[in-house]
């Protein structure tokens, strides 16, 4: 992060959001333009990376042995209202986007669930958020990009002028180049403020139905499953769904705030402990918050106002709220399985359900259609994805077993949250891996772009 | 890479050829760790047997390699020959020792200084090897074979149990001071393991199987421990052992 990096460069020992994996690298802190356009020159043997603000869960932002390239001590945005469009610098975050354009008028095309990430990690993972059965995921909205490539060049690269490039590096994982800018078209808002339908479903069946026949009904859905509930419970959810209000519902509904209907000021409220002791996450405290939870949500409500943080970003309240799971850390894993797999669905959430392993609540989405990328993650049907102790006895073949029947439904995981993928799974989870292949080697022909991530699973 | 759940995709073995370390890697080669070296004095039967064993639980690539702890100037080729192999090393497992007798050591120390070169010198020479190595490419987890007679020594063992003193003291310094370098080391204290070094000999009580020791020892990998012990219930065995007075002492670990 950009407040604490004292030195231009420093040896550091890296994890992502998860806490784990770790491994140290040389971490450079560029802090001008002319120092990210170099950040690539001589570089190290073990070869260099971008990092923004550390919040993908598994290895993909840091590089053992080699160089991190911190992008968000360059910061720059622009706002174009007549093209309806935002250009920023790769290192600027959704947070500080979202306090300039809210107030002004705009959102951010597509959020995941935290605010805290950059433009660039947006690129590099293609992220998704509540809205991609509507506007599909994040480099849908990308018009542009100035991606820094090993051989020193910044390339001005558009879904036009080079597809290939352009599709290589959403979701790309960061092995294509450093993305220093991008321009992405911002949707007006009338209102910060979110008209929230709220549904609790007793089990699995209920919340599917729901999404498959509402979901077109809102901008953003979103359920959150209980995967600790058994028996005729299993699956039990909540399904949140909504759109930003308009002007007039505000001053329908809206009672104080609607005198200051684009007012927007996230706050942080608490901050997790340095230290937690560890089994504090233990089966009886995590099925106790999840039931507590669920009881909490109300059956059924319509209309309710709720603010742009506590709808998209409720985690985001605590800062830190990955140190609760102890310096072991955790692992999220996140899949998606085609409508037509909904039984496979059915058998991971039961899989999962009768493992008895310690999960807050899970979040299930239906994701509209994909993207040219041949590493973007969403793809037509359903993506879940949950939190997991990483100590949890019997995890790691728990996970090879649900990856096989993920990859035989033609299904696939999110390499922003992996950590730990089988490599020999990932040609079928992604059959285009080859054509990436081509056009990473192209911008990249010696191996320059690398990550533990990439170790890991052999992208490249 | 070692993996979020601790699980390693290389692996050296120094000292290729123990019983704990085959039955630990046919564990890990199970869950996908996929290139074994096995490191070993002698390179025919028995390790070319664990090579195809390891094979068979899942591993795709296992080579042999020459490995004397005996001879500390040929350990930097060891090393050095392992990273020609596998790349990137996310796990040294370090299984050589000899545990000799008392009475042999007593009546030839030249024989103690022998062993205490094999089970101590040549832990520190292949530590130090192994932490370059781990610096250099900024991640890995060292497994450090030691053993309850380190935690106090015995009348009746007391060459090998120093010899293993130093190596668990080592072990931790050289933990701490790897942390800097995102890498991580596992200290094993197993009691009486039931393995050809111990055979013929009266087992001590909580004695173990090599089975049960890679266990704790994969277990350990994925909890992130610092230390296990094997069976766990001697950690608090030891807990009470380490402070009894010497007399009584004297008379418990008598054999």
């Amino acid at each position: 992060m950009a407040s604490i990096s004292p030195e231009p460069v420093a040896h550091r020992v890296l994890t992502g959001w998860g806490n784990t994996p770790r491994s140290s690298a040389t971490v450079m802190h560029p802090a001008t333009s002319g120092e990210m356009a170099a950040s690539l020159a001589d570089p190290p043997t073990r070869g260099v990376v971008a990092r923004g603000l550390g919040r993908s869960y598994g290895d993909a932002a840091q590089n053992a042995g080699g160089r991190v390239v911190d992008t968000t001590g360059v910061g720059r945005v622009e706002i174009d209202d007549a093209a309806g469009t935002v250009t920023a610098s790769g290192g600027t975050s959704l947070d500080d986007l979202m306090r300039i354009l809210v107030p002004r008028g705009r959102f951010v095309p597509v959020t995941p669930g935290t605010r805290f990430v950059t433009v660039g990690g947006a690129i590099a993972a293609d992220i998704h958020g509540k809205n991609h059965h509507k506007v599909g995921s994040w480099c849908e909205s990308v018009q542009s990009m100035r991606l820094l490539v090993p051989s020193g060049e910044i390339l001005e690269v558009t879904p036009q002028s080079d597809p290939d490039l352009f599709w290589a590096t959403a979701g790309g994982m960061g092995l294509t180049g450093i993305v220093t800018e991008a321009t992405f078209t911002c949707p007006a808002i009338e209102t910060s403020q979110v008209l929230v339908d709220t549904v609790r479903a007793a089990d699995l069946d209920a919340v599917m139905d729901a999404m498959v026949t509402g979901d077109h009904l809102y901008d953003y859905s979103v359920a959150w499953i209980d995967l600790m509930a058994t028996g005729m419970s299993m699956g039990r959810s909540v399904l949140t769904r909504g759109r930003f209000a308009r002007l007039d519902e505000l001053d329908e509904l809206g009672g104080a705030t609607s005198d200051r209907p684009l007012a927007y000021n996230p706050t942080v409220r608490l901050a997790a402990p340095p230290w937690v002791p560890p089994g504090l996450l233990n089966k009886l405290s995590v099925r106790a918050f999840n039931e507590l939870w669920f009881r909490r949500a109300p059956e059924h409500r319509s209309d309710e106002l709720q603010s742009i943080a506590a709808f998209f970003h409720p985690l985001d309240l605590m800062r830190g709220w990955n140190r609760i799971y102890g310096s072991r850390g955790f692992l999220q894993w996140q899949f998606v399985v085609p409508d037509e797999a909904h039984d496979t669905l059915r058998s991971v959430v039961g899989a999962l359900t009768e493992s008895g392993c310690t999960s807050f609540l899970a979040v299930l989405k239906r994701f509209g259609p994909g993207n040219a990328g041949p590493l973007s993650f969403p793809a037509p049907g359903w993506t879940l994805a949950l939190d997991i102790p990483a100590a949890v006895a019997g995890l790691g073949p728990l996970l090879d077993r649900l990856d096989v029947m993920v990859a035989d439904a033609g299904g696939r995981v999110y390499l922003a949250k992996d950590s730990r993928l089988d490599p020999t799974l990932l040609h079928q989870m992604y059959p285009r891996l080859d054509q990436w292949r081509q056009t990473q080697r192209r911008v990249d022909p010696d191996g320059v772009l690398t990550s533990d991530l990439n170790r890991r699973l052999g992208l490249t | 890479m070692n993996d979020a759940t601790g699980i390693p995709q290389t692996a050296l073995v120094l000292g290729g050829t123990s019983e704990i370390a085959i039955a630990t890697m046919t564990r890990l080669a199970a869950r996908r760790c996929r290139h074994i070296v096995l490191a070993c004095r002698d390179t025919q039967g028995g390790a070319v047997a664990a090579a195809h064993s390891l094979r068979t639980a899942g591993a795709t690539q296992v080579d042999i390699i020459d490995f004397d702890a005996a001879d500390a100037t040929t350990h930097a080729a060891t090393i050095d020959a392992a990273t020609e192999l596998l790349g990137d090393i996310d796990m040294v497992l370090m299984a050589f020792g000899v545990l000799g007798n008392q009475a042999d050591f007593d009546a030839d120390p030249m024989a103690a200084v022998a062993a205490v070169n094999v089970n101590y010198t040549a832990a520190v020479s292949c530590g130090l090897l192994t932490a370059q190595v781990l610096r250099r490419q900024g991640h890995g987890t060292v497994v450090m074979l030691s053993s309850v007679a380190a935690e106090r020594a015995r009348a009746d063992n007391f060459v090998y149990g120093s010899s293993k003193a130093g190596l668990d003291a080592f072990s931790q310094g050289l933990s701490d001071s790897l942390v800097a370098a995102g890498a991580h080391v596992l200290v094993v204290r197993p009691g009486f393991v039931h393995t050809r070094m111990t055979a013929g000999m009266k087992p001590a009580p909580f004695s173990t199987t090599a089975d049960d020791v890679a266990d704790r020892i994969v277990r350990g990998l994925e909890t992130g421990a610092h230390v296990v012990w094997a069976p766990s219930v001697l950690r608090w065995v030891f807990t009470v052992m380490r402070h009894l007075p010497r007399g009584v002492w004297r008379k418990v670990s008598a054999r």
